[in-house]
């Protein structure tokens, strides 16, 4: 494809896919995957070591779908919102079939008390593939966070 | 200043460890105390993982509870521990969390230490060119960061201060061995890292640990899948001490969602909630005797965790009276086929900081810290189960609790 066209259209996946978890509209989330796909939240640590633990490790679209419906009916947890700050995705390869892309993020988190804070920053790992119409889709997402430390707990998806 | 035998640093409640005052996890002074009490005193801390120095040179830096220490693999197979402290002006001799190191050097003036954490080079010791350099009574014998004693078992390293605390397995108890050689019974393998910075006192996380009351309360997860519920059987082990713990659980057949009807009244019990991929939950009974769930912990700040296959333990490093970071290592076995390794990643979304279990955990300690804030002079109520600490064959108690606070007085002295 195309670079510029490529560029363009990983941006636009990225715009609205921070667009729904900024909008509290998680429902869309596991849209923006194939129904076959990997997502997961590590550290750098983790994976430059090769470990494989992850704080989220989904190995289908379903476990996506169970952690929106988990987020909206079984946990606790104070309100918060979080706001993603992305950067211009990089092609990392193209064979024509699958695309490698890396696009840098901050995530910053607003609690229900106003606190404001550089919640995590990293880069998406990213594996696209695109369907008959022409949308992209994640087949892989690993969102590798610069920092090992959490602060209290990860609600809304990186 | 040090407070007399009539001033005690907290007056405790008459009603013993039922009640705990809630200054206890606010003030300084106090903080200082546990520091030199227990964390220096008489008490075996987890370090490491014995897997993760498996070679000669192989160290990692980590902390008792203030405290920054360096242990290491010495070429004769030893574990040594030392403080990570130069013995010349205080700095961090190490500033790796792992590695492989022949020998340790601070930075600041090239002082030198070996895997022991012997003093063995000071730069310039003869000074230059005949001048300066140390006094001919200088012996680097006589200086060096404070060594720890070590003891391991069944993979994990525990590192004391103290030369008076009892050999690790006297100190835990038959019982608890026996719990932690349970789960941790082949070589272990780090499946991932991570820490959690929960904004709480460390002791408001070592009581949700040893908290069996809670679990089907606030973690909606555990009830509806009937992971854990209160109403299935199992129990708490306490330690003669009090000091650590065991609680299991064990899924029986009677008490599935749809005839158990003990959690009828709860918010926390959602029959009708299913997952779209349950593989999540698929498990394995691996260790073979029905336990699908063991939360344990030593005395301080150590817990070894199995909910079904999802292995891992927990370290508490407390940071101030208000703030504590807790270290996940991810565990699996060497051994583990690819299966069992997919089933243990899995598992693992229920806990750490992003776990439908252990989020929670994570925000609840805050919940207290911050809710006690105009109230250091009251107290908090831990009677469910009765007054005592004692072991108990079922888990409606908050007995493992009060085993925490009966320790704890004894270390304190209050």
């Amino acid at each position: 494809m195309d670079e510029m066209v490529l560029t363009y259209r990983l941006a636009r996946l990225n715009a609205r896919y921070a667009r729904s978890l900024a909008g509290d509209r998680l429902e869309e989330w596991p849209g923006y995957f194939e129904d076959k796909c990997i997502y997961r939240v590590t550290t750098r640590e983790n994976h430059t070591e090769g470990l494989a633990g992850s704080l989220i490790y989904a190995s289908s679209k379903g476990m996506l779908e169970d952690r929106v419906q988990a987020l909206r009916e079984a946990n606790i947890y104070e309100r918060q919102g979080y706001r993603h700050l992305l950067g211009m995705p990089h092609i990392a390869s193209d064979d024509g079939a699958v695309v490698k892309a890396e696009t840098d993020f901050v995530v910053i988190r607003t609690m229900r008390t106003g606190q404001t804070d550089l919640f995590a920053s990293g880069i998406y790992l990213d594996t696209v593939a695109s369907t008959p119409t022409g949308e992209l889709r994640l087949k892989e997402r690993v969102v590798v966070c610069d920092s090992s430390r959490v602060d209290t707990l990860l609600a809304v998806p990186l | 200043m040090e407070k007399t035998a009539e001033q005690p640093l907290v007056r405790w409640p008459s009603q013993g460890e039922a009640r705990v005052p809630y200054r206890v996890f606010a003030e300084d002074e106090i903080y200082r105390a546990e520091q030199a009490k227990i964390f220096q005193g008489d008490t075996w801390n987890y370090v490491a993982l014995e897997v993760e120095l498996a070679n000669a040179g192989d160290f990692k830096s980590t902390f008792i509870g203030n405290t920054p220490v360096i242990v290491v693999r010495e070429s004769d197979g030893e574990i040594y521990a030392f403080e990570n402290r130069c013995a010349h002006r205080g700095a961090l001799i190490c500033l790796e969390n792992r590695g492989t190191a022949s020998e340790f050097q601070c930075v600041y003036h090239a002082w030198t230490y070996d895997r022991k954490g012997n003093l063995v080079g000071v730069a310039f010791e003869k000074g230059v060119r005949g001048q300066g350099g140390m006094p001919d009574s200088f012996c680097k014998e006589h200086h060096g960061p404070r060594k720890l004693r070590i003891a391991t078992l069944a993979g994990l390293v525990f590192a004391s201060l103290s030369e008076d605390v009892p050999p690790l397995e006297e100190y835990l108890g038959d019982d608890i061995v026996g719990k932690i050689n349970r789960v941790l019974f082949k070589p272990l393998e780090v499946i991932g890292r991570f820490t959690q910075v929960l904004p709480n006192n460390w002791k408001l996380y070592a009581e949700n640990v040893r908290d069996t009351y809670h679990a089907s309360l606030l973690h909606l997860f555990f009830t509806t899948f009937n992971i854990t519920r209160l109403s299935q059987a199992g129990g708490v082990v306490i330690s003669e001490s009090g000091a650590h713990h065991a609680s299991a659980s064990v899924k029986t057949p009677e008490t599935t969602p749809s005839t158990d009807t003990a959690y009828d009244a709860h918010r926390s019990s959602r029959d009708g909630y299913r997952l779209h991929d349950a593989s999540m939950l698929a498990s394995q009974d691996e260790i073979g005797d029905g336990i699908h769930v063991q939360i344990l912990s030593v005395f301080p700040g150590f817990v070894l965790q199995q909910i079904q296959n999802c292995l891992a333990v927990r370290q508490i490093v407390p940071q101030g009276t208000d703030s504590m970071d807790l270290h996940w290592t991810y565990i699996g076995f060497a051994d583990d086929t690819p299966e069992l390794r997919e089933m243990r990643l899995k598992q693992s979304n229920l806990v750490g900081p992003a776990g439908y279990v252990s989020m929670e955990d994570g925000a609840i300690g805050n919940f207290v810290q911050r809710g006690i804030a105009g109230a250091h002079d009251m107290e908090s109520v831990i009677e469910l189960g009765g007054f005592e600490a004692k072991t108990q064959d079922f888990r409606a108690t908050e007995s493992s609790i009060r085993g925490f606070w009966k320790a704890y007085r004894a270390y304190m002295g209050v």
